[in-house]
């Protein structure tokens, strides 16, 4: 046996270059340069088309982009998205009748402010990034996450959209494009001939927060810098600070899209990435929200429309088309750069999954398939009822309104169980606000003494006029990031007063309700 | 013995944090008694490269999960991965596909 294993070794000793070349699955005649999927050996050439091909089909399956409509590439300057968007430069500069027909705009949020950049670091990374914008000629909007401190409480505000359009009016539509094009083809902005104007103004916007820098001092200047590292100081765990971030970073560009006439988002979440999702999200009690948070289209703004199409791309994939086709991205580093693989859910999900993907390779397209069998289990809905209540941070589908025998309850229960009585709120305890006065002497149970009798440190918290309303307007997991928050009024400003909007409607609505007729009763009159 | 070998190394996708920020290194590898395979580049890396937190790069007698390995822009999964035998003027890529690099 020992010899026969030696004389193994020997051979693979000798073989400098692998003797044969693997060939391509595709065409059976090129010779790979890649293994994708489970074991797929690719040729460059084939290579490409699988990729550009998958592109496509992703928004030709879906329908929903219509031709004209403006969409806005959130760029992180990573791999991801700096592939979605060569894929769009792509898509648009094809011929008929493959050309894509919508009119792209870029976004790129600067969150170097909550990851503890310096003004130079963030302006580097800026000075990096604006040549790649610029050389696609779209206009794009450079946002800094302090400007969610100046965010009107509108953007928390699902829209409803436009009604459903009927099947076959996509057809329609790209016939009606194709004709108008026709008619005034030099007033449509074609790939690399954006009307000048345009794009000068956008540029220009971008640049009002970027002074020149005579004396060397640093050139950016962000307002509200303090505010925001306030903000990302008062929560504690990196679990709940990615979170966090995620939150802040979609509803500036909701605003943004809405604000400069958007009404598609595209994110660049690879399939791999959200299988991560998927598994954190589960873990961080999003659970009723997998559909929306990982789907390929998610609704929950009503009036933008977030579409991922990288979904179908393997980090893998992704990385090696970037690199064989010149695709050029910027690594900027995050809160989770350098963290240990423990420092918080998302990142411990991470390490799982791809360590998990090293020996099985199946493993992320096993996950990813398991999310596109998802589906929001949308109550019945009938135009009387008023519209579900949505997480005043995620504009999901609040998932607190459950009945009795549910998980959630039992926590709500034990939790009240196991909490030191306040006595000066028996009013207020209710299911649903009921863990709220007591805050932080749930969280530090035998420690109660020093809690309750001081009143200082921890407790002061929860005095805070807004934190006893906020909770009952958030869903499970929102809560739980919250409750993680040492001081919760340094919440922009736009989350707070929308809280209590929301909170004194409710009360007006309590006021008002025995004085108003049933709806049953009011039709019955009515007809 | 096995000649002194010349490579051309590269890092991106945040793994180049863990080399100081520089992306590009050209780098000659000793004359040694055995060949020079990727098992031992590593190893070799690891000693005479690394900056920081080797963990993050590599991981028992691999790179660490996340991490692509392209030898003169192929997958070196169809190359032998780390039985692979270096060659004068090899490039050798490093590409991180996980979120924080
Ligand atoms: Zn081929
Ligand atoms: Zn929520």
């Amino acid at each position: 046996m020992c010899q026969v294993d030696e004389e193994y070794n020997d051979q693979l000793e000798k073989r400098t270059v692998p003797t044969v070349s693997q060939r391509c699955v595709k065409c059976k005649e090129g010779i790979a340069v890649l293994i994708i999927r489970a074991g797929d050996a690719f040729c460059r050439g084939c290579f490409k088309e699988y990729f550009v091909h998958k592109f496509r089909a992703m928004l030709g399956k879906n329908r929903v982009i219509f031709p004209g409509e403006k969409v806005l590439l959130a760029m992180s300057g990573g791999a991801a998205s700096s592939s979605m968007m060569s894929q769009v430069q792509e898509g648009l500069s094809r011929d008929a009748p493959k050309k894509l027909r919508f009119i792209p705009g870029i976004i790129y949020i600067d969150e170097g402010g909550a990851c503890g950049q310096s003004l130079e670091e963030r302006e580097r990374v800026i000075a990096q990034l604006e040549p790649i914008f610029r050389a696609t000629g779209y206009p794009f909007h450079i946002v800094h996450l302090e400007q969610i401190f100046d965010l009107p409480s509108s953007v928390l505000e699902a829209v409803s959209s436009a009604p459903e359009r009927p099947e076959g009016s996509y057809k329609a539509a790209v016939d009606q494009f194709l004709h108008n094009s026709k008619v005034k083809n030099s007033c449509l902005p074609r790939e690399g001939n954006q009307g000048p104007t345009v794009c000068d103004a956008q540029v220009q916007i971008s640049c009002l927060a970027i002074k020149d820098t005579p004396n060397g001092t640093p050139a950016l200047v962000v307002r509200h810098g303090q505010d925001l590292e306030r903000l990302f100081a008062s929560v504690n765990t990196l679990t709940a600070k990615e979170d966090m971030l995620q939150t802040l970073r979609q509803h500036l560009i909701v605003h943004t899209a809405r604000t400069k006439g958007y009404s598609k988002v595209m994110m660049g979440d690879s399939c791999s990435r959200l299988a991560v999702k998927l598994l954190s999200n589960i873990s961080l009690g999003r659970g009723a929200s997998l559909a929306t948070d990982t789907g390929f289209s998610d609704p929950r703004y009503g009036d933008v429309v977030i579409l991922r199409p990288m979904r179908d791309y393997s980090s893998k994939e992704i990385a090696f088309y970037n690199k064989m086709f010149r695709v050029s991205s910027v690594f900027i580093p995050g809160l989770d750069t350098k963290a240990l693989d423990k420092a918080s859910i998302q990142l411990l999900t991470e390490s799982f999954v791809t360590k998990l993907q090293a020996d099985f390779p199946s493993t992320v397209s096993t996950i990813y398939r398991t999310s596109e069998k998802l589906h929001t289990a949308c109550p019945a809905h009938d135009s009387d009822s008023e519209p579900t209540a949505k997480c005043l941070l995620c504009v999901c589908a609040l998932d607190t309104k459950v009945e009795e025998a549910s998980a959630f309850h039992a926590t709500l229960v034990s939790e009240k169980l196991s909490q030191k009585r306040v006595p000066e709120s028996p009013l207020v305890w209710s299911a649903v606000t009921a863990d709220v006065t007591g805050q932080c002497c749930s969280s530090g149970g035998e420690r109660e003494g020093g809690c309750g009798t001081g009143g200082g440190g921890c407790c002061t918290s929860s005095t805070t006029p807004v934190t006893p309303d906020m909770k009952s307007l958030l869903c499970y997991s929102c809560r739980l990031t919250i409750k993680d928050m040492t001081a919760v009024d340094s919440l922009p400003r736009y989350i707070v007063s929308e809280a209590e909007r929301r909170k004194r409607r409710y009360q007006m609505k309590q006021e008002i309700s025995e004085f108003l007729l049933d709806e049953e009763e009011d039709e019955e009159e009515t007809s | 013995m096995a000649a002194p070998i010349a490579l051309h190394l590269e890092f991106g996708g945040g793994a180049e944090l863990l080399f100081g920020g520089v992306k590009d290194h050209q780098v000659t590898l000793p004359s040694q008694s055995q060949p020079w395979d990727m098992k031992r580049l590593l190893v070799w890396i690891r000693a005479n490269m690394l900056k920081e937190r080797p963990e993050l790069f590599v991981q028992g007698h691999t790179v660490r999960p996340g991490i692509l390995v392209l030898i003169n822009d192929a997958d070196w999964e169809l190359m032998g991965e780390l039985t692979y035998e270096l060659q004068d003027q090899d490039n050798v890529v490093f590409i991180s596909t996980l979120h924080g690099g």
